[in-house]
């Protein structure tokens, strides 16, 4: 069968069983945008191509499937790097196809020309530039396996427009010995002599702590990291991209560690003997001071990519390999040293000596009583943005998908929702990009139309991507936003207020420009604004009621709420601060 | 690449050969990670092999920057790149090549020749007032020819970088030195000594 390159590509997306496609077009990529018209791929026009990209990752977020996004060569490429370096600091799976300049004018400065693999080299797992029409199928095919195994990660494909033009025979490679990538080997299981090692240290431990990261979400690791955590009697601590990889409501659960994790996940984590790394990376966010950070603890590391393994912690025990095989693994080292399935161990066996966790546990609990996460919702007196975050928590489903920009609200949304579900949380966490909700949560509502998608925004990311709100009313995809408008650029506020004298420079943004209800409404929403605590819960239900166009809920909240505890940039996590009027964070 | 000076190569440095498809783009992959992780490269030296498909570049990494560990698993996650061969300096055979022109009148043509009959070195080109001189060898020995020559005047000079294959297994076992040296210390002073 005879296809252009362009019908080629369509079709081997449609081979890779890829149902939605977010993207923009544009001249170099206009031949693929032919065969779209005759395909049983959605295309979803967004209004600029970060939208795209964000769009894409929220999709790959919430269903574990690649998330794709189409966009013409040139600025319509260079728009969506700053996805691309998003998902590959959170290790996303995403396909972009990027159209270029024909083959006979790269190098020439042509009319939109911009080398785009040479750009986005070092933020994809791996490019492409295909300069043969006939290449095509198997380079789709190539890129899905790349982005999808392994530590997943983005992944681009640059046609020219000369190449979508051509003609080719069509094929479609049957197996992977047919792609072409030699050096491309991913290692899914561990090496047994250290999973037993593991297994021992796990029994030996007194005040051990399974330190889970997103690794977990991305290996479909959660039931076992349960069952891991159930047999043990380990507690866990979900990091920033794991939320909702363990239930919040789990007794086992500490939640969030780092820089604004709750007092117990990290002074649990400092004064623990064994930490238990699963697919996180020592981020300097967890970490704080590395070399203050959990003085006393032995690692064991596991992440399926090797790199990461040492990078910035020495591990005892490390073992490369994916998360869900590694606890399988893992999970059968511990029955054969006779630690049983319900945590029961056999007399005579290693396991029969294991410490008793009951003082360590009573520890925790007693950091929970005394150091719990907290705020003062004052009647009358300013709205608290944890309340807005605890309430819409109360009123919508267990199930419902969050998804955040980045500053103060992400972090309110982090430690006061209560994640009971894999999947349900979506956030930039490794590269913080703000602007990334409103975009992301289109891509998991368009994902997971079944499920109810609250986006919880700043006023300054809302600012930076609303106009996708636009594709959202088009599309007719109906998510949700609550914005907590505190007029600043809140999260640098609170950094000048406590480590710049509060010299506030470059961070008021206004409450009332723009009028955020109108804006919705231009855009096809419905608009509301809330400025009182009692208004919270109607405007929610109200917001809740709506399933055929988007809703945005304008939050006039407290300017001045911080976000707490703190662990200041490069302290140890010794150093926390719990709440205001304690040490320097105290004003 | 540093200042002439240093081209024997830093104290830690450490020699990974690393066999990439051979692709457009791939050097300034393998080039790009470097600078992106802040490794530092000494010398790298690129060169199709015997299968076509591949390419092998030679890289000497100075190993102060980051844990050699470190610069092979970033290297490998390279979806390019299909083998690593780190080699310590002690486990290689490395050699280099050397091209200079340097300044030699008449009253300098005859010392010239000499200093190049002493190091197996050729002459590959006269002229008036310079002569071009080719070396190959360890890239010690390179230096000392360096640094003898640039008395002369220098008038270009260009080094390709170190090549490296590991080795060999020895099949008689060598004596330990009287000074009580390792057997590896044996096993290089033999090599250099090969070498000059």
């Amino acid at each position: 069968m005879r296809l252009t390159g362009a019908q080629a590509l369509i079709k081997s997306l449609e081979m890779q069983g890829v149902e939605v496609i977010f993207g923009l077009p544009g001249g170099a990529i206009l031949p693929v945008y032919d065969p779209i018209l005759d395909s049983s791929i959605r295309h979803i026009l967004v209004r600029h191509e970060q939208g795209a990209g964000h769009a894409a990752e929220g999709y790959a977020h919430v269903t574990g499937r690649p998330g794709v996004a189409m966009v013409t060569s040139g600025p319509g490429a260079t728009n969506i790097v700053t996805p691309l370096a998003d998902a590959a600091m959170d290790s996303i799976p995403m396909v972009v196809i990027t159209g270029q300049v024909p083959t006979t004018a790269i190098g020439t400065d042509a009319f939109q020309e911009c080398p785009i693999t040479g750009v986005t080299m070092d933020i994809t797992k791996h490019n492409w530039l295909v300069t043969d029409a006939q290449d095509l199928p198997r380079v789709v095919a190539e890129a899905f396996h790349v982005a999808t195994t392994g530590r997943p990660g983005p992944v681009l494909v640059d046609v020219p427009k000369d190449v979508s033009n051509n003609q080719m025979d069509w094929y479609w490679p049957s197996s992977l010995d047919e792609l072409d990538l030699p050096g491309y080997r991913p290692q899914t299981e561990g090496d047994p002599i250290e999973v037993a090692k593991a297994a021992r240290l796990i029994l030996q431990a007194e005040r051990p702590v399974i330190y889970a990261g997103g690794g977990i979400l991305k290996a479909r690791a959660a039931d076992v990291l349960r069952q891991l955590a159930e047999r043990t009697g380990i507690p866990v601590v979900t990091t920033l991209m794991a939320r909702g990889a363990f239930p919040d409501s789990h007794a086992l659960c500490l939640g969030m560690p780092g820089m604004h994790g709750n007092y117990t996940a990290v002074t649990a984590m400092q004064r623990s003997d064994l930490l238990i790394a699963l697919g996180s990376r020592f981020d300097d966010r967890v970490t704080g001071k590395v070399s203050a950070f959990a003085p006393d603890a032995k690692v064991i590391h596991v992440d399926i990519d090797p790199a990461e393994l040492g990078k910035v912690r020495r591990a005892d025990v490390a073992i490369g390999g994916d998360c869900r095989v590694v606890i399988e693994e893992l999970l059968s080292a511990l029955t054969d040293l006779g630690l049983d399935t319900g945590g029961t161990t056999s007399a005579g066996t290693r396991a029969a000596s294991k410490p008793d966790l009951g003082p360590w546990r009573a520890q925790i609990h007693e950091w929970q009583e005394r150091f719990p996460l907290a705020y003062h919702q004052e009647d009358g007196g300013a709205l608290k943005p944890q309340f807005v975050v605890e309430t819409l928590r109360d009123s919508t489903p267990d199930d419902t998908i969050v998804v955040s920009g980045v500053g103060q609200h992400q972090m309110w949304a982090s430690q006061y929702w209560k994640f009971e579900y894999p999947y349900t949380w979506v956030n930039s966490g490794g590269a913080g990009t703000m602007g990334f909700a409103v975009p992301a949560a289109i891509g998991a509502k368009v994902g997971r139309p079944d499920k109810m998608v609250w986006a919880i925004d700043g006023d300054g990311c809302f600012q930076m991507t609303a106009q996708e709100l636009v594709t959202a009313s088009a599309e007719r995809i109906p998510v949700k936003v609550a914005i907590l408008n505190n007029a600043y650029l809140g999260m640098v506020r609170q950094w000048q207020e406590l480590f710049y004298e509060e010299r506030y420079s470059e961070v008021y943004l206004s409450p009332d420009l723009p009028d955020y209800v109108k804006w919705a409404e231009a855009m096809g929403c419905v608009g509301l604004k809330v400025e009182s605590a009692e208004e919270v819960l109607p405007a929610i239900e109200k917001a809740n009621s709506i399933d055929d166009r988007p809703v945005v809920i304008d939050f006039r909240t407290d300017a001045f709420e911080k976000v707490y505890p703190m662990v200041p940039a490069g302290s140890s996590n010794d150093d926390i601060i719990v709440g205001p009027g304690q040490g320097e964070g105290g004003r | 690449m540093t200042s002439m000076s240093t081209y024997g190569g830093p104290l830690r440095h450490h020699i990974v050969t690393v066999t990439v498809e051979n692709k457009s783009g791939v050097l300034a992959r393998v080039a790009s990670l470097f600078s992106r992780r802040g490794f530092n490269i000494f010398s790298l030296a690129v060169a199709p092999t015997d299968d076509e498909r591949f390419s092998r570049i030679t890289i000497v990494v100075d190993v102060e920057s980051a844990p050699l560990e470190q610069i092979i698993r970033q290297l490998d996650k390279l979806v390019n790149v299909v083998s690593i061969t780190e080699l310590a300096p002690e486990a290689a055979t490395e050699r280099e090549l050397l091209l200079a022109t340097v300044q030699a009148g008449p009253a300098e043509r005859g010392q010239v020749i000499q200093l190049v009959g002493v190091f197996e070195g050729k002459i590959i080109d006269v002229g008036t007032d310079a002569m071009t001189i080719m070396l190959a060898g360890a890239p010690n020995k390179i230096d000392d020819f360096e640094s003898l020559l640039r008395p002369f005047g220098i008038v270009e000079l260009q080094r390709t970088g170190r090549v490296a294959l590991p080795k060999l297994a020895r099949r008689t076992t060598r004596l330990r030195s009287i000074a009580g040296g390792t057997e590896d210390d044996a096993v290089q002073g033999r090599t250099s000594d090969e070498a000059g």
